[in-house]
């Protein structure tokens, strides 16, 4: 099946949406997503942020699309031809989509532990304005301690129900999900219950924005402060591949890795998580490649690339061979 | 060739009788130093006398209550990340309850301190501040003679409530209109 995207064509398997095509041509084509998560099934078009013009719907029926659509799912077709970032329909009505979701935002990055590897944040600073038209009062809610490990911040929640898809299909049994319709929906346990399964944590990793934290690094420290570090042990529920996030040799979080799109590659679980804070306890591997232009990589004055490029024990072995 | 006009010649000739006393080069040397005795004076006697300061002059920083009294800074962080001296360390520390009139939001710097010997001015901490926190002022770092005592923390950064500081000459019109916005949260 062919497909063409921003003037670029390429040669995708049947049942691919337009965002997974664009995501293997890779780069500026591939529109921004907070709500799908390639992993989890069923997740997608709730945000609006990766909608596309179809130019042209298929080597059948060469109409466009009388809408923009949702990328994310929608199955691309035989000479699909898509806009996204060659649209300024779609990169308008893009920023209006992310105006829509700071409308209930508390914009409280000072304060919120996300900053600086938060997706809403990194999605209006590239396509949103400075400035709110909204005038009314924002929703309000409690924070909620769901469980010992995490924070349930519902003021920043955007409604994107990665977390409720995480939780159904990681663990056994329905723990939460969303409560009330429209403008009163909330994130919620059934009357303040807690998480606690062995893999609950991944719901701070999937979160795009700081509704769910983690508690036991709540206020540590910045994400900019800390380097992270790829690191691997023998867990036996998980596969252990983890990011620690140290200062020196102290750890301050364990996260799961994320790739390119903010996408968890491995899930790993609530023990490796939470427990683990001790240097002893891991195999640190390396210093973890992180985008240039992200704020974590600020003030890191060496390379951040893995050890040992030049290997100084071989060089003195050289020099003595050539004596 | 010569880059400037100012080389000399260095010749070995004798001294002549006159030269050799050497009483007419001391007196025009004494008489040089005699008359910057009548000359105006290039220093100031500091600190009985200080001189007119520019108002965005970058001097002593000072981390600002709001007009309620409260602790503005939240600990973003974002001021140390902007330094480019590193000059500046925090940890952030979470508000209890009963604690709402000390500090501003939930979140606030538990200890913050600026090292004043790695401080190179430059005022990029009060550019990256959101919550319009920290400024540099038109005071001066006061001496020293021990290096510790450089390491200035939130005793001597935060104004006292009762002796505030006044920055509204260092915030452009632009700004003062920001913070009066009530659409920014923070401003609420």
């Amino acid at each position: 099946m062919q497909v063409t995207i921003d003037n670029i064509t390429i040669e995708v398997p049947e049942g691919t949406t337009i965002l997974q095509a664009a995501r293997m041509i890779g780069g500026d084509v591939v529109p921004p997503a907070m709500c799908y998560f390639s992993k989890l099934k069923g997740s997608g078009g709730k945000c609006r942020t990766c909608l596309v013009r179809v130019a042209k719907s298929s080597e059948k029926d060469p109409r466009p699309m009388p809408k923009l659509v949702a990328s994310c799912s929608t199955p691309v077709q035989h000479g699909m031809v898509v806009e996204n970032s060659t649209s300024q329909e779609v990169l308008d009505t893009r920023k209006s989509i992310v105006e829509f979701l700071l409308i209930n935002h508390p914009l409280d990055c000072p304060v919120c532990d996300q900053a600086g590897e938060c997706d809403l944040q990194n999605l209006s600073y590239e396509h949103g304005i400075e400035a709110t038209r909204y005038e009314e009062g924002r929703r309000e809610f409690p924070q909620i301690d769901i469980g010992e490990n995490i924070k349930l911040h519902m003021n920043r929640c955007i409604l994107c129900y990665r977390c409720v898809y995480a939780i159904n299909q990681l663990t056994d049994g329905r723990v939460h999900g969303v409560l009330y319709r429209g403008d009163a929906s909330e994130i919620s346990t059934f009357i303040k219950n807690s998480v606690d399964n062995e893999f609950s944590g991944n719901v701070i990793d999937v979160c795009p924005v700081g509704a769910l934290t983690d508690r036991t690094f709540r206020f540590k420290s910045r994400v900019w402060f800390l380097k992270p570090m790829d690191a691997h042990r023998d867990c036996p529920t998980c596969s252990g591949k983890t990011v620690l996030w140290m200062h020196g040799n102290e750890i301050y979080r364990v996260t799961s890795r994320k790739d390119q799109y903010a996408e968890v590659e491995e899930f790993i679980c609530n023990e490796c998580r939470f427990e683990k804070k001790d240097v002893n306890d891991w195999v640190v591997e390396g210093p973890r490649k992180i985008d240039k232009k992200s704020v974590i990589s600020a003030n890191h004055y060496e390379m951040l690339k893995k050890a040992a490029v030049i290997n100084p024990v071989k060089k003195v072995i050289v020099k003595e061979s050539e004596k | 060739m010569s880059l400037t006009n100012r080389s000399k010649v260095v010749s070995n000739k004798k001294f002549s009788f006159l030269e050799s006393l050497y009483l007419p080069a001391i007196f025009h040397g004494m008489f040089i130093t005699l008359s910057h005795l009548f000359k105006k004076k290039t220093t100031v006697r500091y600190p009985e006398v200080k001189r007119p300061f520019s108002p965005v002059y970058r001097g002593l920083h000072v981390l600002k209550r709001d007009d309620e009294g409260r602790e503005r800074c939240t600990a973003c962080g974002l001021c140390a990340v902007a330094c480019p001296a590193e000059a500046i360390t925090m940890v952030a520390g979470e508000r209890q309850p009963g604690e709402e009139k000390l500090y501003r939001e939930e979140k606030y710097a538990k200890v913050y301190e600026i090292n004043m010997l790695r401080c190179i001015f430059c005022g990029f901490c009060e550019e990256a501040c959101p919550k319009e926190a920290i400024f540099l002022t038109d005071r001066l770092v006061p001496s020293q003679t021990e290096r510790e005592d450089f390491i200035f923390g939130k005793d001597k950064l935060v104004e006292p409530v009762d002796q505030r500081v006044d920055v509204s000459k260092r915030q452009s019109q632009k700004v003062l209109d920001f913070k009066k916005d009530k659409n920014q949260r923070h401003n609420s």
